[in-house]
């Protein structure tokens, strides 16, 4: 059994652990509220222009002046973008994502290059010798338009190119402060809504996409309109993915931090009742000793 | 009557969700007025005023541009930046005209210029459209 002296130092221990825990809940829960915050104000605005876009996006294969990022090539090479947290301690989060993003690699039997957000993903596409691009990193405390704008120019630039024929992005989905879901969507080209979530690519038919065509009214153009929006578009997409991972991230830590704060304050109770144990087992010898020495004078 | 659903975004926040008789707003091409069963649009947005009928009243929006659609009697406009005109504050409306107009005049470059003049621009607006709104006391929602 081990010693009172023994137990007293693995509570302090486990007492320290909990403190500092504790403390990362805290953070990570002030955090977290400002983050679901935005997530959830800007998201009306990336949804209505998808909306918006996908029902543009029916037109442009038949379209005659497409835009460059409008067009439909057959996939030959495809772009992943894969946003993870740069920290760790965030429960299974990281460990979904990458796992989400390596199957969504080993489905797809077509070249896939890869840029990462986040050091988490960076070290796991590197680790398992995946082609990356670019990788970001720090994007999370600074989430912002004019912050991922560098990331936004290497996807359009190849996709424009033709280096990449269609553009897909991982990212932790917020749903809500217990639920953050994997989920990969694509960018480019642009499709019907429906159409772009994991799964659900192969029930939307021809007839899906032609009942989202729209025959619009362009002012000033069509051409001067689409140069104008697709672009922010894209960048609209990219930052809310950002900011539904950065939520997703804290979120997630949060959740984290406070399972350990619990199960750190359960162990102390454990401890706690071991050191009373081994405590009163230690009077009762010490009492035992007393009163035997005691017999051994008397006798 | 059918009545447009309108709906008004930006990046920060969802401004409107409401149902109105009809929608003025300031087109790239110039002002134009939605009514129902308007054909499918899609429009840039020029800095200006959105101006929502409903009934007797009328409400009035500042808009620094965007985007603009119609579709199925369904407005959806994506706003850079948009405000309710009686949420302007005009203090800090016309403060930041001085501050525009001093930017201005100080300004080193022709970028430099060309930003102090848009916000001069913007600052104007927002207050135009809010001692509109005050000096004819139209009721609003």
């Amino acid at each position: 059994m081990p010693s009172v002296r023994d137990i007293r130092r693995r509570i302090k221990s486990v007492q320290n652990t909990a403190k500092i825990t504790k403390a990362m809940e805290m953070i990570a829960a002030s955090k977290m509220r400002r983050a679901q915050q935005r997530t959830l104000a800007s998201r009306p605005y990336a949804t209505k222009m998808r909306e918006v876009l996908s029902h543009l996006a029916g037109q442009a294969s038949e379209g005659d002046e497409t835009h460059p990022l409008l067009q439909r090539r057959d996939v030959k090479n495809i772009l992943l973008v894969h946003i993870t947290p740069d920290r760790g301690l965030t429960g299974g989060l990281n460990g979904n994502l990458n796992r989400r993003a390596a199957q969504h690699i080993l489905e797809e039997k077509r070249a896939i290059t890869v840029i990462t957000v986040g050091k988490k993903g960076r070290d796991f596409m590197i680790r398992h010798g995946q082609k990356v691009k670019a990788v970001f990193t720090d994007m999370t405390d600074k989430a912002s338009i004019s912050n991922i704008l560098p990331i936004t120019k290497i996807i359009v630039d190849d996709y424009a190119s033709g280096a990449v024929d269609r553009v897909d992005v991982v990212y932790a989905d917020f749903l809500s402060t217990m639920v953050q879901k994997p989920t990969v969507r694509q960018l480019l080209p642009i499709v019907p809504d429906a159409e772009s979530m994991e799964g659900e690519g192969a029930t939307a038919d021809k007839s899906a996409i032609k009942k989202h065509t729209v025959d619009y009214i362009y002012e000033p153009s069509r051409p001067a309109l689409l140069n104008d929006l697709l672009p922010r578009y894209i960048d609209m997409q990219v930052y809310q993915a950002l900011l539904e991972a950065i939520a997703s991230e804290q979120s997630a830590r949060m959740v984290a931090m406070r399972n350990a704060t619990e199960n750190a304050i359960e162990m102390i109770g454990g401890l706690t009742l071991e050191l009373n144990k081994a405590r009163q087992s230690s009077i009762t010898n010490e009492l035992l000793d007393i009163v035997g020495g005691v017999a051994a004078l008397e006798g | 009557m059918a009545t447009l659903h309108i709906s008004i975004v930006t990046a920060e926040r969802s401004l409107l969700e409401d149902d109105v008789d009809m929608v003025i707003a300031p087109g790239s091409e110039g002002e134009l007025g939605i009514l129902p069963m308007h054909a499918p649009l899609l429009t840039m947005v020029s800095p200006g005023e959105i101006r929502l009928k409903k009934g007797t009243g009328e409400s009035s929006f500042a808009v620094t541009g965007g985007f603009l659609e119609v579709r199925d009697n369904k407005v959806t406009i994506l706003a850079d930046a948009a405000e309710r005109a009686d949420e302007i504050d005009v203090a800090r409306a016309e403060a930041a005209i001085k501050q525009a107009q001093e930017a201005i005049k100080a300004a080193p470059a022709a970028k430099e210029l060309e930003e102090a003049t848009k916000s001069l621009q913007r600052a104007a607006l927002r207050l135009k459209i809010a001692r509109k709104k005050r000096g004819t006391g139209v009721p609003g929602q």
